[in-house]
């Protein structure tokens, strides 16, 4: 009994220790590396928004995000629009080029911070994640002690940048999305019934209910039904629809992912229940599900900072590519992450990096001259940055018509 | 008027956990061994019949029996595969393989579909709107009660009137035995396996349906949910399987529609526990007392 | 005669597990500070601490006390909240790290031990796969109750709600103004200070396996196992059935708890989501690839299989998929008769539980 267990075991160790090996060998050899020539040609070519700087070299950007499981479609999205972001940093041919790796997290925290190490034994120089809010707590107490640089595409909580002054944002706060609907609902819609249903096992969807419960106490919106589910239960709706609906609300705000909304939109109509639903940025990606009856989201009302219908010549091109490389239109979350590599690359020309400085260096480098820079991305025209890692970008409120975002 | 459209929710909802329980019971009752995949079976059942109508445009019907066809051959294989040279292994031995079988569809599934979720088109779209609107049933939610209701009497008749289901009642009370009457015990649970994956086929269409959505991890968390329905129900016995799905999916709606949304699971599971300790093998289980 | 030659045999495996461990320990910590160890094995060190911990004491319930339990996280997730609780309550009180990461582990057992007796009171009634399922589902209701828990900390002391309308938020706890937010609901605990250390992990598997191999080779221990191969000759002459499942499954608990706090102790963000189903069965299956009852087959295993899908990153999408089919493989080679005779595994008949 015990013999063949330990012969099982003693296989599979003297297996994983020869896996460890190698690859401890081949980070070895990839530090070892000089890195790639500074004394390339200047940023001639660099496009007219990228602010002028001086960097130079070949950094080591990482990605952490959830590549399989539940969440896997975020992190999977949002390392896909980094991609396209670094193959075409990499064709500018500015004198800056990026090597980019990511790893899966499961959108767990300990399995981040091991895909965090994982990355650091690679040589990452800058984070390009995580992409979802637990996860991203976890890192950012990793990344402080560290002193390496990160910038989230989308883990929108306040947990994620608070207390750490190298975690920054591409997504709005949680804060600013629930205040911003609030606000935006007594403007424009005063006298709604307001039910809200949200998902309340998940920080990002509790975190906005929170403070739009908060500021709709303010601005005096009724609120008359609330519903809750979690991840097991998110695929019945019928109760918390018929709450709502006995209860009158005229208007039902979604704090959610767009999954479940769409599973909320569909059983709402088999209900004959038709009131107003408002989402925020998770909403964003229901139009584009495949098969999806468009039909069912006429005249959903959301806020968001990206539009894949958007007509600039950036959003089509990169909508393009994307569905080229990937066989879908981008969500959201790819924008924020082709935006976070941007960003970075901005960061590091205003900083005057080069691909020889260590990650601390680096860090140090970004994190004097993030307050002071102004990118232009997918995600919002102008976006600035507090030192405390948050965003600045003016939320866009769109109404869903004949299945394309039209502004109100 | 809500509580009808909560207790029809909840109905609706129990016989979808009942079909699946009803799957977990056969083979429960049959090979004695946990199938923790059988919820993953629903999930390809599900990504079946959706390629089988959008990509081939196939009609519902030849959808569902495409995707009955795949995963009868998918239960016979994995069944030979991996659960059939573990016969006469300890139980857990069998219970950690079917975990890992389960992991590797969901993963399978990510592989050849990818985590996007898809959106289902439900097989009967319609609702049924009564009282002037007030009260309104979908389609689908009576077709789920009468499928249910249907597989139940035919797999009552079956296990009963049958060679193939007297044989099959046979194994589950003593192999040995039936063995030794000239009963082919390894064919008799490939077939058990072939039926629970078949049913598992029409409960995936029927969940997708209702959910009008389907990612990879779709079957999880109700195959956790019918595996409690058969247990409630009292594990290996069909009208318990049928009974449990429907009393767990009441007992949901309900206690999420007047006690709290936060603790609805925690309800289910807390009457589960109590029912459990007066009966001790579920509500209609047999409560086998030990030899010595 | 007999008897004396196979406690001698046990003994001797007993200390070669103490050995091995402090071995371990050692060659570990010099290869760390001797800068061969890369990050990402650093840093699975703690993790490896506590599913070492899990795995044994699940190991008790499981192999030694031979009840099925599907629900061995939601100890580890109480443990790990109120060891953050109390680590993060004591912060101002205690200021040395090490002594508050032993409150904390501390609280994480004392409180999984009092689960542990609330859930083995019903659950031990049962037998087989009925309580299975009833482990399985306490381990559902702690994960939601955890989900409504709303604790904070100002200088009157813990202040705490349980939201279930699902309507309070952090806010409604009345705090004074320099209070702060230990657990947010379903958000979980975020700002944790990180307590845990490989060496902190080291003495925890240490104290467990001296609590564990004492518990088994004692009076109670065979008691239990007596449980164990026969419940009704077992009672038959004597054995108090129900008193030693309890301390079997309460003993289990606490340790898990323990480790829950470590774990808690070691990221600076916890969710209650996270102690799900799906780890406990995680760690029942390090357990039954450790062997069942074995448990220094349960330390490698743990070690091994937590490695095992980090170095599977070079597969990247394909690693679950890898490691599923590893799994399967490895349950057919080790029970499957043909395979076993076929490699030269002769089984010694017996001990087929």
């Amino acid at each position: 009994m015990m013999k063949k267990f330990f012969g099982i075991l003693l296989a599979l160790a003297m297996v994983l220790s020869l896996a460890a090996c190698g690859g401890s060998g081949g980070d070895k050899t990839a530090n070892d590396n000089p890195p790639a020539s500074t004394d390339a040609p200047a940023n001639n070519n660099a496009p007219a928004d990228a602010p002028s700087g001086s960097a130079s070299g070949t950094f080591k950007l990482g990605g952490v995000g959830p590549l399989t499981g539940d969440a896997a479609i975020y992190g999977n999205a949002a390392m896909n629009g980094a991609k396209i972001a670094v193959d075409e940093i990499n064709a500018l041919g500015s004198g800056v080029t990026f090597e980019f790796q990511a790893e899966d997290d499961v959108a767990d925290g300990e399995t981040s911070v091991n895909a965090y190490n994982t990355l650091m034994d690679w040589g990452m120089q800058v984070l390009v994640g995580p992409v979802t809010t637990g996860a991203a707590i976890a890192v950012s107490a990793e990344i402080y002690n560290d002193r390496v640089f990160a910038l989230t595409p989308s883990a929108s909580s306040t947990d994620v940048i608070s207390g750490k002054d190298n975690m920054f944002q591409v997504c709005f706060t949680d804060p600013n999305q629930g205040v911003g609907s609030a606000d935006y609902i007594s403007q424009n819609m005063s006298g709604a019934k307001v039910g809200i249903i949200y998902r309340n096992d998940d920080a990002y969807s509790q975190g906005i209910r929170d403070t739009f419960v908060a500021e709709a106490g303010k601005v005096g919106l009724e609120i008359v039904s609330e519903g809750t589910f979690t991840k097991d239960t998110q695929s019945d709706f019928s109760v918390q629809l018929t709450d709502a609906k006995s209860k009158g609300a005229d208007l039902i705000f979604l704090p959610t992912y767009y999954q479940p909304n769409a599973v909320i939109l569909n059983q709402a109509k088999g209900m004959g229940y038709a009131p107003t639903f408002f989402g925020v940025d998770g909403m964003d990606g229901i139009l584009t599900m495949e098969n999806f009856d468009t039909s069912l989201a006429e005249g959903v009302m959301l806020l968001t900072p990206f539009s894949a219908d958007a007509a600039d010549e950036r959003t089509k091109s990169f909508v393009a590519k994307y569905n080229e490389l990937h066989g879908e239109t981008p969500n959201q979350f790819a924008a924020d992450g082709y935006d976070a590599v941007y960003i970075i690359y901005a960061a590091l020309q205003a900083a005057g990096c080069t691909g020889d400085m260590s990650a601390e260096e680096i860090c140090e480098a970004i994190v004097a001259v993030m307050p002071t820079i102004s990118v232009d991305g997918l995600t919002g025209q102008g976006m600035t940055w507090a030192e405390t890692g948050e965003v600045s970008k003016a939320p866009m409120a769109v109404v869903i018509k004949d299945g394309v975002y039209v502004t109100p | 008027m809500e509580f009808l459209s909560y207790l029809i929710s909840g109905i609706s909802l129990g016989s979808i956990y009942a079909i699946i329980a009803l799957g977990y019971t056969m083979v429960y009752g049959i090979a004695k061994m946990l199938n923790f995949a059988h919820g993953d079976v629903i999930m390809i059942g599900g990504y079946v019949s959706l390629v089988a109508m959008t990509s081939l445009g196939l009609p519902p019907i030849a959808a569902v029996l495409l995707a009955m066809a795949v995963c009868t051959v998918l239960g016979i294989l994995i069944e030979g595969l991996a659960y059939k040279p573990l016969r006469g292994a300890p139980s857990l031995a069998v219970l950690i393989t079917a975990i890992g079988v389960s992991y590797f569809l969901q993963n399978a599934a990510l592989q050849i579909w990818g985590a996007n979720p898809r959106v289902y088109a439900s097989v009967a779209p319609d609702t049924l709107k009564l009282f002037d609107g007030q009260l309104s049933i979908p389609y689908v939610s009576l077709l789920t009660v009468a499928a249910c209701v249907v597989i139940m009497i035919a797999l009552t008749l079956f296990t009963g009137k049958t060679k193939m289901g007297k044989a099959m009642r046979a194994c589950s009370e003593d192999k040995g035995a039936a063995q030794l009457m000239g009963i082919d015990v390894n064919r008799t649970i490939s077939m058990t396996f072939a039926i629970g994956s078949a049913l598992a086929a029409v409960a995936g269409v029927l969940l997708c349906s209702y959910n009008s959505t389907l990612m990879p991890t779709t079957g999880s968390m109700p195959g956790i949910k019918a595996f409690t329905a058969a247990v409630f129900g009292g594990i290996g016995s069909i009208p318990g399987a049928f009974l449990g799905g429907l009393l767990l999916g009441v007992i949901e709606a309900m206690a999420k529609a007047y006690i709290s949304m936060q603790l609805a699971n925690s309800i289910v599971f807390a009457v589960l526990i109590i029912v459990l300790l007066v009966r001790p093998a579920g509500l209609l289980g047999k409560y086998v007392p030990e030899k010595v | 005669m007999k008897k004396l030659k196979s406690l001698k045999t046990t003994t001797k495996v007993d200390f070669a597990t103490y050995f091995g461990v402090i071995a371990a320990f050692i060659v570990v910590s010099l290869l760390k500070s001797g800068g061969f160890l890369n990050r990402s094995l650093t840093g699975m060190l703690v993790p490896i601490c506590c599913y070492i911990v899990m795995a044994v004491s699940l190991n008790l319930t499981v192999g030694i006390l031979g009840e099925l339990s599907l629900g061995h996280a939601g100890f580890m997730s109480v443990g790990a909240f109120s060891g953050v609780i109390a680590a993060m309550s004591l912060q101002s009180a205690i200021p040395s790290g090490w002594v508050r990461l032993v409150v904390a582990i501390a609280a994480g057992a004392a409180f999984a031990a009092l689960a542990g007796f609330i859930v083995g009171v019903p659950v031990l009634r049962l037998r087989g796969d009925y309580l299975a399922i009833v482990t399985l589902a306490f381990g559902e209701i702690i994960k939601e109750l955890i989900n409504c828990l709303l604790v904070g900390v100002d200088e009157k002391g813990l202040h705490m709600a349980f939201n279930i309308s699902g309507t309070l938020t952090i806010d409604d706890l009345g705090m004074g103004p320099g209070g702060t937010a230990i657990i947010k609901g379903a958000q979980g605990a975020t700002g944790t200070e990180k307590l845990a250390s490989f060496g902190a992990g080291f003495i925890l598997v240490m104290l467990t396996l001296v609590i564990v191999l004492n518990l088994v080779r004692s009076r109670t221990g065979r008691a239990v196992m007596a449980i164990r191969d026969n419940r009704i000759a077992a009672e038959s002459i004597g054995v108090n059935v129900t008193k030693y499942k309890m301390i079997a499954f309460i003993t289990s608990a606490a340790l898990a708890g323990a480790a829950g706090a470590l774990y808690g102790l070691n990221y600076s963000s916890l969710a209650a989501s996270k102690f799900d189903f799906n780890t406990s069965i995680l760690v029942l299956v390090y357990v039954v690839l450790g062997g069942l009852g074995n448990i220094w087959g349960s330390i490698i295993a743990a070690a091994v299989l937590y490695i095992l899908p980090e170095a599977l990153r070079q597969f990247s999408d394909y690693r679950m998929l890898v490691y599923a089919i590893v799994l399967i493989l490895v349950m057919l080679a080790t029970n499957n008769p043909t395979i076993k005779t076929f490699l030269g595994w002769k089984s010694k008949g017996k001990e087929a539980a």
